[in-house]
């Protein structure tokens, strides 16, 4: 008996959810607010789809309306994949250590 | 055009890239290293879904031209965006992922064929029920964020908006989502789809407005989760690992937020769902505030208890975000040091409006990491301190929440500040906090009022030190 692939992919699912659980949990709280920002830029890979979604043509005209909820979605997606990642190394930017001579 | 085996493997190595991202954050030194893996693993699932489309016709001049209108957008916002804005800015954020979620079910919807899942009236049952939950979820993740946008911006009122038989009508709503599902997944039909999309917008709706100003850091962690899991049922309806991975991870991060942002305010995750509370609806019950005698003093008290401190803790709220008091806050604990006094700051795990907000505040104003503390690590050296200086917040510190069981924040962890020697309140009034319970301490002969914005005071304090 074949296994469905969908058990696969679940499989997959549940064991990073549990990844997630753990790596998330050592994260250190005073970086809180960079996890919200790098997750919101990660899950933006969302755009996979949008892509797929866009440039799908089965009857040879590109802007069908299947097309245009992908051009659309590329386009909140890339907004996200920038803003995310760049407003997470600012802020990460910004933690600096105590500086070691003391005046 | 590359293989789907060979593109499954990439997008597993995004997936893995992402997973060091968020590992990458458990210390700030290995945390810019994360952050370039996420872009690294991104970039990866980019140009592998372009060569495995490998349909170069003139729709991918299009999709380059969005992608980089897009990009700029959200590169000119990240630039901008003052760090005080940050809790609005990542609702903002979230809002998007959901409607690209939605989007994104959408067009798979009308055209199955692009993603191997049947053709229109004839999709896959299994591909149908995911889709459908991508964007129901990413539906309710859009309107839900947009609203909490609105309230964290100020454009919206912050404090609940509740009707009669609220929770009636949200489970009703709930209940013919499932039902619109079973319905779409027997006659395939369009109506179907498109009224469960609307009634998901009207939920996430509903189901933000009645929640309170104070419950924000909930709010914004559920629907950080609620992306993550509508980017997961997406990956499921494609069949991509890197998205199932991200969403996987994305929606367990931010359903341990907030865990813990529950966790810091002693509240159960149910009864800050279903709302009400904070915002001035509480507030009647405590009216019986017998004018009780206030100290209250002026920078030049304050900056003579602070220099003859040895060691200060300061207290940082949502109300030194609202001030933009960091930065003079930084100049005072300057000032303090050359005096060689002891200087340390705590956080509590809810103060401000997201998880970690004043650290990212305090990081602004070029406080070093090393000298900001958890409440855990930092609470028993309060019994040790000679003076604690709370600048915009107050029920984080209030002590009823230890003594008096009937009152609402009872039980929620606190900080200890009654244990030294004097506080220091900066505050503009006398006014309760978002819980609306008077805070006794601001009557006690060791605390010191400074009513004043937080900004304006902490530099008077810092010309009078």
């Amino acid at each position: 008996m074949e296994i469905d692939p969908f058990i696969f992919r679940f499989s997959i699912f549940i064991l990073a959810i549990f990844v997630g659980y753990y790596v998330v949990w050592s994260v250190t709280p005073s970086l809180h607010t960079p996890l919200m920002s790098v997750t919101n830029a990660i899950s933006s890979v969302i755009i996979v789809g949008a892509i797929i979604a866009a440039l799908a043509s089965s009857s040879g005209n590109i802007f069908e309306t299947s097309n245009i909820f992908g051009f659309l979605a590329v386009i909140l997606a890339a907004i996200n994949i920038f803003g995310g990642f760049l407003v997470t190394q600012r802020m990460l930017q910004m933690y600096k250590k105590k500086k070691k001579d003391k005046k | 055009m590359i293989s789907a085996n060979l593109s499954a493997i990439f997008y597993l190595i995004s997936g893995i890239l992402f997973i060091l991202a968020l590992r990458g954050l458990s210390s700030p030194e290995t945390s810019r290293q994360g952050n370039f893996f996420g872009v690294l693993g991104m970039t990866i699932a980019i140009t592998v879904t372009f060569l495995t489309v490998g349909n170069f016709s003139t729709a991918i001049n299009y999709v380059l031209l969005f992608l980089v209108i897009g990009g700029a957008i959200g590169a000119f916002i990240a630039f901008k965006i003052p760090m005080t804005a940050m809790p609005e800015l990542v609702a903002g954020f979230h809002s998007l992922v959901g409607l690209a979620a939605v989007f994104v079910a959408i067009s798979a919807f009308l055209n199955p064929q692009a993603f191997n899942l049947g053709s229109p009236g004839d999709i896959k049952l299994a591909s149908l029920i995911e889709m459908s939950i991508g964007a129901a979820v990413g539906a309710i993740t859009f309107s839900g964020s947009i609203i909490a946008f609105l309230k964290l911006r100020g454009i919206m009122s912050g404090s609940p908006i509740t009707f009669i038989g609220q929770h009636f009508v949200n489970l009703a709503l709930g209940i013919s989502i499932f039902a619109l599902i079973y319905y779409l997944c027997t006659t395939q039909s369009e109506s179907f789809f498109w009224s469960m999309i609307v009634i998901s917008f009207l939920i996430g709706i509903l189901l933000i407005i009645p929640i309170g100003g104070a419950d924000m850091p909930v709010v914004i962690s559920m629907l950080n989760s609620y992306s993550g899991w509508a980017a997961a049922g997406i990956g499921f309806t494609l069949e991509n690992t890197a998205l199932i991975i991200t969403g996987a991870l994305v929606g367990s991060s931010g359903a341990i937020l907030s865990y813990i942002m529950c966790k810091g305010m002693n509240r159960s995750f149910f009864s800050v769902i279903l709302g009400g509370f904070g915002g001035d609806s509480t507030t009647g019950k405590k009216k019986k505030k017998d004018q009780k005698p206030v100290k209250s003093g002026n920078a030049e008290d304050a900056a003579f208890l602070l220099k003859n401190a040895s060691s200060v803790i300061i207290v940082p709220g949502y109300g030194m975000a609202v001030a933009q008091a960091q930065h003079a806050l930084r100049e005072m604990v300057d000032a303090l040091k050359k005096n060689d006094i002891k200087v340390s700051y705590a956080v509590h795990p809810v103060a401000g409006r997201m998880p970690g907000h004043m650290n990212v505040l305090l990081a602004e104003a070029n406080v070093p990491y090393d000298e900001v503390f958890e409440l855990d690590d930092i609470n028993n050296d309060f019994a040790n301190t000679d003076v604690a200086f709370v600048i915009g917040a107050n029920d984080v510190t209030n002590p009823v929440a230890k003594t008096d069981p009937q009152s609402p924040i009872y039980g929620m962890p606190v900080l200890d500040v009654e244990k030294c020697k004097s506080v220091l309140f900066v505050k503009r009034s006398l006014s309760p906090g978002y819980a609306g319970v008077d805070n006794e301490l601001f009557y006690r002969d060791n605390t010191l009022m400074l009513f004043a914005d937080a900004k304006k005071m902490t530099e008077d304090i810092v010309k009078n030190i």
